[in-house]
């Protein structure tokens, strides 16, 4: 493979600066840092909730916690890695990626885009408080009604659990109004949609699952807190009320949330096998339109959720056939990526064994998934840890592995420098390892009938071999991650310099040195392609010999060729997020701080209504590399 | 930043609005559809025809459609750049969502005093979140027409701005169809 030779000239760093200039960012790049380094964080605080957790059920009787911290430990490690892990990991993707990738400076709402991370990290602070005033949540991440009512969960766990899983919703809302126009309506010149890298419109289709999922649950969880706080009656039966609604409500959300946190994965994984098996997505609108259909049946499937509620033969017929469609615009997905692979001139670096492992292990929690479409075969796998086989093979197989891809590939043009290539290749076979040796004999256990969710075990049921052998898997994984992290610190100590496109890439985010100047792109680019870079790099005929030079969309120029105007940093968002977790996180303790927080951001939505976006003393960026 | 030059050429804040109205369909829509769920579940009364005041809500409904047409006017006079009429519209924007409000309150205290609470049975759970929230996004609404009104006041508010006052009519006109659907699904079909 070979660098091009753009880019040559480092640019000062993006990242300098100090805290206040971290606090006060509008860069679409400094916030998906932000929200990575977030993200990373929180996969160990929720790595650690799951090493306690197959601890404990090791070996029978287990008694390293009681059934309560049980219940907190599930309860966190599913509601932080589905909210603090996987869904920022991905907006940080998005938020790094997308204005790089559609040829955009920044996003359309640079100071929205920093107000939802930074509601979106309040939100993270308030969920683990909980942990300090010892009352954590304990109804499961989906939070079933009854489990949660102030009857039968009078303490305040619950509490933290829906006010901070109610901020994060508006940061998810406001991120994906955000992202969804700058995805439609920044693009540079030339770039259709059919033009844009399969990244962005998996991306655009999961803001368009935020935007209609986010309110539902956003409605669930009022009634829970109207619930809960004023003693209204929408989930308790004996006022005539129903628990299912919450089930209705919480899954018209949860399911098409499964696809927002394995969308951007499809996405990362369409964009790396072209570049590393040399040859352009096989069939990518088929692809694009599989993720449309996705998502579009994604909304039509979330009673198989609860075949075991009790719909009746109707409504489990209909949602079991949905469900199976939905196996088919995968299944295209697959074949896609197969078919990328097939015949090309594959190269075998760190990013593609985590995109080739991610189709390996989605494809089996694909096919599990397949198995309890059907509701007979679901009522005997519900609630059982073949489930947990299935969904730990769906989000950590397929997602995180992804996710993981994802960071190998892009982390040079994020830092400038490259992760260690033999490092890389340990930290995924050891993590591959990790993740079946944990993960496939809970297919075994499920089906031996062991149930979810039980704190403990008795011996001699037949449980005890596969426990043991998920335990084992689980510090093995645990080793895997960690080398990751390793990976992360000695690259950032001492890696070797990144050029601007070290993996002879196709898209625009590599036509910029590594890491991208402030303004992304000194020429906004004319794309006249799919793969805008091959074509300049190799001419129509994607020949790899020949390189052209004619064609496509050529490298950024070191400098600015017209004056670059960026827009002003502002605390504003900060501010004004600050007081809105305020005021939600208030209402545990009373009608002050709610009006404080209320007040708080009042003020700071008027400052920043008010506050003209770029300001004399905005980064101004002068033609020949002059800068103010 | 060249933010005037958009892909479809609509300014990135009206497309924004848009997409908001896409996701508060949602929020309504979930709203309304627990409203009708629970429709007759209630294990006491008072039910929605012993207590529901048809005549006075047809009013507020009333009022609220005819803001919309003083929003409408309102774009119009400023897109003219006419400050007057303007702050006119404005006003009567203001006038007319602050009547509506003034009818909600009266609505609310005299179903409290009648005996439906918000705990007293699921008809007031659902109708008092549901066409509370429909007040607080009418509330908000009112908080931005005064914005503007102060903005035209301040002389701030000239064509070039008629953006500001765009956005804030498609929420308006937004807010305003909800209830359409609320004041029919509620009120008419009991």
């Amino acid at each position: 493979m070979s660098a091009t030779t753009a880019g040559t000239v480092r640019h000062e760093s993006i990242y300098s600066g100090g805290i206040a200039s971290w606090l006060t960012t509008v860069d679409h790049k400094r916030i998906g840092v932000m929200y990575g380094v977030t993200a990373l964080f929180y996969f160990i605080v929720g790595g650690v909730e799951a090493l306690i957790i197959r601890l404990q059920l090791a070996t029978p009787e287990g008694t390293l916690i009681g059934a309560e911290a049980y219940n907190q430990m599930f309860t966190m490690h599913g509601t932080t890695m589905v909210f603090l892990v996987l869904m920022p990991m991905a907006a940080a993707m998005f938020n790094f990626l997308i204005p790089l990738m559609v040829g955009a400076r920044d996003v359309a709402f640079p100071r929205l885009n920093a107000f939802s991370f930074w509601t979106f990290f309040f939100g993270t602070i308030l969920l683990n408080l909980a942990f300090f005033v010892n009352q954590a949540p304990d109804a499961g991440w989906f939070g079933y009604a009854n489990l949660t009512s102030k009857q039968y969960n009078p303490g305040l766990g619950i509490d933290f659990w829906v006010l901070s899983l109610q901020i994060m919703g508006i940061a998810s809302i406001a991120s994906a109004i955000n992202f969804t126009v700058t995805i439609l309506n920044m693009r540079a010149p030339g770039m259709s949609l059919m033009r844009m890298p399969l990244f962005v419109w998996m991306a655009l289709i999961v803001q368009i699952l935020m935007l209609l999922a986010f309110p539902v649950i956003t409605v669930g969880l009022v009634f829970l807190f109207f619930d809960r706080f004023f003693d209204t009656n929408f989930y308790v039966a004996a006022a005539g009320g129903t628990p299912v609604l919450w089930q209705h409500l919480f899954w018209i959300f949860g399911h098409p949330e499964v696809y927002i946190l394995i969308l951007p994965s499809f996405g990362v994984v369409s964009e790396i096998l072209p570049t590393f098996s040399r040859k352009p997505l096989f069939g990518a609108p088929f692809v694009i339109f599989s993720g449309i259909l996705i998502g579009f049946l994604g909304f039509g499937v979330w009673s198989h959720h609860m075949f075991t509620t009790g719909l009746g033969p109707i409504a489990d017929t209909a949602f079991s056939l949905g469900t199976m469609l939905i196996a088919i615009p995968t299944g295209v997905k697959i074949f896609n990526w197969i078919g990328t692979l097939w015949g090309g001139h594959i190269v075998m670096r760190t990013p593609l064994y985590f995109a080739v492992g991610m189709i390996a292990l989605f494809i089996v929690g694909g096919l599990s998934g397949i198995m309890h479409a059907s509701t007979p075969i679901d009522l005997q796998q519900h609630d059982s840890y073949f489930v947990v086989a299935h969904l730990h093979y769906v989000f950590f197989g397929g997602t995180v592995f992804g996710l993981f891809a994802g960071v190998y590939y892009w982390w040079p043009k994020v830092t400038g420098r490259m992760l260690g290539e033999g490092l890389g290749k340990l930290n995924f076979w050891v993590m591959f390892l990790g993740m079946n040796l944990t993960f496939f004999p809970m297919h075994f256990l499920g089906l031996d009938g062991m149930a979810r969710r039980i704190y403990t075990y008795p011996a001699g049921v037949g449980w005890e071999q596969w426990n043991i052998v998920a335990t084992i898997g689980a510090f093995v994984l645990s080793v895997g991650v960690l080398l990751f992290y390793l990976n992360v610190v000695r690259s950032l100590r001492s890696g070797e310099a990144a050029a601007a496109d070290p993996w002879d890439a196709a898209t625009l985010e590599w036509s910029m040195s590594s890491p991208p100047p402030e303004y992304n792109f000194a020429v906004i680019p004319n794309v006249n392609s799919a793969r805008p870079l091959w074509l300049y790099k190799y001419g129509p005929t994607r020949d790899i010999s020949k390189r052209s030079k004619e064609d496509g969309t050529p490298p950024q120029p070191d400098h600015p060729v017209e004056r670059i105007e960026l827009p002003s940093p502002s605390h504003w968002p900060l501010v004004a997020a600050a007081g809105l977790t305020l005021a939600g996180g208030g209402t545990m303790i009373g009608l002050l701080p709610v009006l404080l927080g209320v007040a708080v951001l009042v003020i700071a939505v008027y400052w920043w209504a008010f506050q003209p976006l770029e300001r004399p003393g905005n980064p101004v960026f002068e033609p020949g590399g002059g800068s103010g | 930043m060249s933010a005037h030059v958009t892909t479809f050429g609509i300014p990135n804040r009206k497309m924004a609005m848009w997409v908001f109205i896409g996701s508060e369909c949602m929020f309504f829509g979930s709203l309304i559809a627990t409203y009708l769920s629970y429709k007759g579940k209630s294990v006491a009364g008072p039910t929605p025809a012993e207590i529901l005041n048809i005549p006075l809500t047809s009013v507020s409904t009333f009022v609220l459609l005819m803001s919309s047409l003083a929003m409408v006017l309102a774009l119009d006079a400023v897109q003219r750049d006419q400050t007057g009429q303007a702050k006119l519209w404005i006003g009567g924007v203001i006038a007319l969502g602050g009547l509506f409000l003034a009818g909600q309150v009266y609505e609310f205290s005299h179903f409290y005093h009648e005996g439906l609470t918000l705990q007293q049975n699921l008809f007031g759970s659902t109708f008092f979140v549901l066409t509370g929230f429909h007040g607080a996004h009418v509330t908000v609404g009112v908080i931005w027409m005064a914005t503007l009104l102060l903005m035209a006041f301040r002389g701030r508010l000239g064509p070039e701005r008629s953006l500001d006052v765009e956005v804030a009519g498609l929420y308006w006109h937004f807010v305003d169809v909800v209830w359409i659907v609320i004041f029919t699904v509620v009120y008419l079909i009991q």
